[in-house]
């Protein structure tokens, strides 16, 4: 069992997508992360487990610099994607969100139409050049939300129409849409039923083929069935960083330990 | 064994409960509260909606008479020797009669009227018979006779005007025996009235000069009207409009989207909700003091009026509309961003269409209240009595104007009491167009509603 | 490191002490089995054997519990991590524990024919002692089961060896009484089911031992077990 393990991981090494070198965070006098030092692989879904307060969407807000938009908010060390720091003064935050998209704990569409709602993130970038281009691109995207067969005879209809799975799966299309190359998932089901769950994990799955997915989680067995690997998160520092496999059946650390198995700890 | 355990509890607890089909005291007392709770609550609404039929019963009861005129039909000979004594139909020569030219003419037509009904009134002398006529129809017939001078020599028919007594006299503010001790009507000229009505020479019949005429002197209410108070706070409506709402909502997309929160900006906020309580009169000073005796504008104008109204609705304006950015969710913000919008795309395409609702709820709330502000247009001289109608804007925004609340005001303070009928009707008027104003803003929110 | 934390959940505490108390019941039916059917043996009392054959009810009954228990335990709890482990492994203790039942069981059975036969010299007394020597090693094994003691479930591990030499001792014992009187072999032949019967029980032993390791550390002991059966390998005695 151990060398089929070692086997996997051996075939399985992939390249680094995004690496965070002693990452601190500040909210006001808050020190929110805690010296994070992490190194997320592409084509993998990496998973945030932790304690409210943890820090976990925190960290995740920072790969995509969502939290410049909290003036109290401040971000040290270096975070890179593919080797460049997204908090160099050159960078463009809304450049960058452009290539690491982002999937909210709740579903968000736009009150618009399911169409216009996909086709924002294009229009904006300038992805298409014609109709039929745009027609092509919200056709493509909603197949990779796995939605397009619920949704082809009704684009015109308002996104917010939908059921909540539909809509989360609706704005994990708007977010492919752009052609992200990470795709972040604060909680993207905590607001869901178990069948839309399952649909959406299905969905992350089909998605690590093409992104790297990073999802942060309160369900445990969430993260054990989609993630290939977990993070932990304590008290703002990261605790444990590993296979998947190995965080659920055998973790490291009696921190994740107690958190994972449900001890008070 | 647990079934054993867990009856005794029950059991016990159901003894302690009593039965569910008798009230406790204390549900009964908290039954009765509720119960006196909502009695008080319809005595309120039930006093706040007599008050407004009150209101409404007493605007509309003096008010709606003023939209009625008692009108007079004479024949008018229009005697050449008298207008025109040289022949040559000169216009120069013609505007140099004036009005006390013209009303020997309308007294002629009186009387060969009141012969041709075979009228006779004891005690009537032929002034007093002309006094039925209000003054003004000298001056309406001198204007006809400038503006059509080829009518000179002919016998035409005009309707004038009745004096504001007689015409009192049919709307019931005037009888016989208040003409007894009347130095201004006697009751011999309502006796004729009278006469003149049964021969369909004196009707009543709705006035339309009431709505497009400007105001007139304090001795003929007959022929005052608020056209130019109309027009004076349109005009200010449109500067409000054109002012408040694209400063007032830049500034609160600004400070809701785009400032840091620091002290400066609190100040800021402090101060904004500070400003929207401060009296309007204050605004007015202001207004007189930096608009017209620093910045030289003229007195009177519905510019300066326009200008201390914006200042006056723009607290008004960015508070109801940061209200409504406010209340757009910041998931929406997060989305748009999450798919790499810019800050000001995500505002322009998704907080603000979201909000419009709010904010032309909020605008329109802020120009209904500009609308009906009196304090600070008195002080900036907009009382004035103002003859002429300005002209077409935006020259118009220069010339002296009025407004409707200060006409109201301005007739109030009158001493003839058909002024207080006209007053009323301005209110009325005033009231329209709040309430078109308010259909608007439902209009439009019912438009731009979208769920989320 | 988890015997002063408990879950959030003390109803998952609850549950999992009952079902680690059901394999300890089942662990002192089954010691007493052992001992019992080597008592039998040795006494040559058919009734104790019978008591023996009997009791192996008990103990699959127990088994079929631990297992339905813990599958409405998975079911219920989801338990990962440390709480996963120690499922797994009263699943397997369980069925291991439940093959060491029907050896017993099956050891009680030879009883009832050696009885009717001639004594075998020292025979029984060596099946008594490797019987007591797997009945210590299964005691060792619960305890460090109980105890999360993967040093003292190693040492049950290593002590597997000592039952392998036990029995490749008897094999030759009873292969020299086979050859010198060819009446022997039915007796022999029985008592040398019984001698492998314990030598298997020891393997089992070992295979609780090492679930107890992988319990408590996350991992299976990598290195080979030490192995004393080479009977099947070698040619010992038949020469």
């Amino acid at each position: 069992m151990n060398d089929m393990r070692h086997l996997e991981r051996t075939a399985d090494t992939k390249d680094i997508k995004i690496s965070a070198r002693n990452c601190q965070v500040h909210y006001g006098d808050t020190h929110a992360i805690k010296d994070v030092s992490v190194e997320l692989e592409d084509k993998t879904v990496t998973a945030f487990i932790g304690p409210s307060g943890c820090g976990k969407s925190t960290f995740l807000r920072c790969l995509n610099r969502m939290n410049d938009t909290i003036d109290i908010c401040r971000v040290e060390g270096d975070i890179l994607l593919d080797g460049e720091d997204i908090y160099d003064k050159r960078v463009d935050p809304v450049q960058l969100r452009a290539k690491v998209g982002m999937v909210f704990q709740k579903p968000n569409p736009f009150p618009k139409s399911i169409y216009d709602n996909v086709a924002y993130g294009p229009r904006i970038h300038g992805l298409a050049r014609t109709k039929a281009e745009l027609d092509e691109i919200v056709e493509n995207s909603l197949r990779r939300g796995a939605i397009w067969d619920e949704v082809k005879d009704r684009l015109d209809a308002p996104g917010t129409g939908l059921s909540g799975g539909q809509q989360q799966r609706l704005c994990i299309a708007r977010a492919v849409a752009t052609e992200p190359e990470v795709l972040l998932m604060d909680e993207p089901c905590s607001a869901l039923d178990p069948i839309a769950t399952a649909q959406v994990e299905e969905l992350i799955d089909e998605l690590r083929e093409r992104y790297s997915v990073v999802i942060v989680t309160h369900s445990m067995q969430q993260a054990a069935r989609v993630s290939q690997k977990t993070a932990f998160f304590h008290l703002g520092s990261l605790v444990e960083y590993d296979e998947t496999g190995q965080i659920f059946t055998n973790p490291k650390d009696p921190r994740t330990e107690s958190y994972i198995t449900g001890r008070i700890g | 064994m647990t079934d054993a355990t867990s009856n005794g509890p029950t059991a016990r607890a159901k003894k302690e409960h009593g039965s569910l089909l008798v009230q406790d005291a204390l549900t009964k007392r908290r039954n009765a509260s509720e119960r006196r709770f909502r009695a008080y609550g319809l005595t309120a609404i039930g006093i706040g909606v007599a008050a407004l039929i009150l209101l409404l019963t007493s605007i509309l009861s003096q008010g709606l008479p003023a939209f009625q005129q008692t009108f007079v039909t004479l024949d008018v000979v229009l005697d050449e020797a008298k207008l025109d004594k040289k022949g040559n139909r000169n216009i120069d020569e013609i505007k140099k009669v004036t009005t006390f030219g013209y009303a020997p003419l309308i007294k002629n037509g009186l009387k060969s009227r009141m012969e041709e009904l075979n009228i006779s009134i004891d005690g009537l002398s032929d002034k007093d018979a002309g006094g039925i006529i209000s003054k003004e129809a000298a001056g309406q017939l001198r204007r006809y006779v400038i503006a059509n001078p080829d009518e000179i020599g002919n016998s035409v028919e005009f309707r004038f005007l009745a004096n504001g007594r007689i015409d009192g006299y049919y709307k019931g503010r005037v009888t016989m025996q208040s003409a007894e001790r009347d130095n201004n009507v006697s009751p011999q000229q309502l006796q004729l009235a009278d006469a003149l009505k049964d021969g369909g020479a004196l009707v009543t019949r709705f006035n339309w000069d009431f709505i497009t005429k400007a105001d007139a002197s304090e001795n003929r209410p007959e022929a005052a009207g608020i056209g130019v108070a109309i027009i004076g706070s349109l005009y200010m409506m449109m500067i409000v409009l054109v002012l408040a709402l694209p400063i007032g909502v830049a500034a609160s997309i600004y400070l809701e989207e785009f400032a840091p929160q620091n002290w400066f900006t609190d100040l800021i906020e402090v101060n904004i909700s500070n400003l929207a309580a401060v009296p309007s009169i204050v605004y007015g000073i202001l207004g007189l003091a930096i608009f017209i005796n620093y910045g030289g504008l003229p007195q009177s104008a519905p510019i300066v009026g326009g200008l201390v109204l914006t200042l006056m609705t723009l607290p008004t304006i960015i508070i109801a509309t940061r209200a409504s950015l406010k209340s757009v969710p910041p998931s929406i913000r997060a989305a748009a961003l999450g798919v790499g919008a810019s800050r000001m795309q995500s505002v322009f395409h998704h907080v603000l269409p979201l909000a419009m609702p709010g904010i032309l709820t909020g605008t329109i709330i802020g120009l209904a209240q500009a609308l009906g502000e009196t304090a600070p247009l008195m002080l900036i001289g907009m009382v004035a009595f103002v003859r002429d109608f300005p002209s077409a804007p935006p020259e118009g925004f220069f010339d002296p104007a009025s407004a409707l609340p200060v006409q109201v005001y301005n007739w109030t303070t009158r001493a003839d009491p058909a002024f207080v009928e006209r007053a009323s009707g301005a209110i009325i008027v005033l009231l329209m167009f709040l309430l078109c104003m308010n259909m608007i803003a439902i209009i439009l929110r019912r438009r731009f509603e979208r769920r989320w | 490191m988890h015997d002063n934390e408990q879950h959030i959940a003390r109803a998952f505490d609850r549950d999992l002490e009952a079902i680690q108390a059901h394999i300890m019941k089942m662990g002192g039916l089954v010691e007493a089995a052992i001992l019992d059917a080597a008592e039998s043996l040795a006494t040559r009392d058919e009734e104790l054997a019978e008591r023996v054959r009997n009791g192996d009810h008990a103990v699959d009954q127990l088994d079929l519990m631990i297992n339905e228990q813990t599958a409405l335990l998975i079911a219920q709890r989801q338990p990962i991590a440390f709480d996963l482990r120690t499922v797994l492994a009263v699943m397997k203790v369980s069925s291991n524990l439940e093959r060491i039942g029907d050896y017993a069981k099956n050891m009680a059975k030879r009883t009832g024919v050696l009885v009717q036969m001639n004594e075998i010299e020292g025979g029984n007394s060596a099946v008594r002692r490797m019987a007591k020597t797997v009945q210590v090693m299964l005691k060792d094994a619960l305890d460090a089961m109980i105890q999360r003691d993967p040093e003292l479930a190693e040492d049950v591990r290593q002590r597997d060896l000592e039952v392998d030499q036990m029995y490749n001792t008897l094999f030759r014992e009873f292969l020299t009484y086979m050859m010198e009187d060819p009446r022997n072999i039915t007796a022999c032949m029985h008592l040398h089911f019984i001698a492998k019967n314990i030598e298997r029980m020891g393997d089992h032993v070992t295979a609780i031992a090492e679930q107890v390791i992988y319990m408590s550390t996350g991992a299976l002991p990598s290195e080979e077990r030490p192995k004393g059966d080479r009977t099947s390998t070698d040619t010992t005695g038949i020469s």
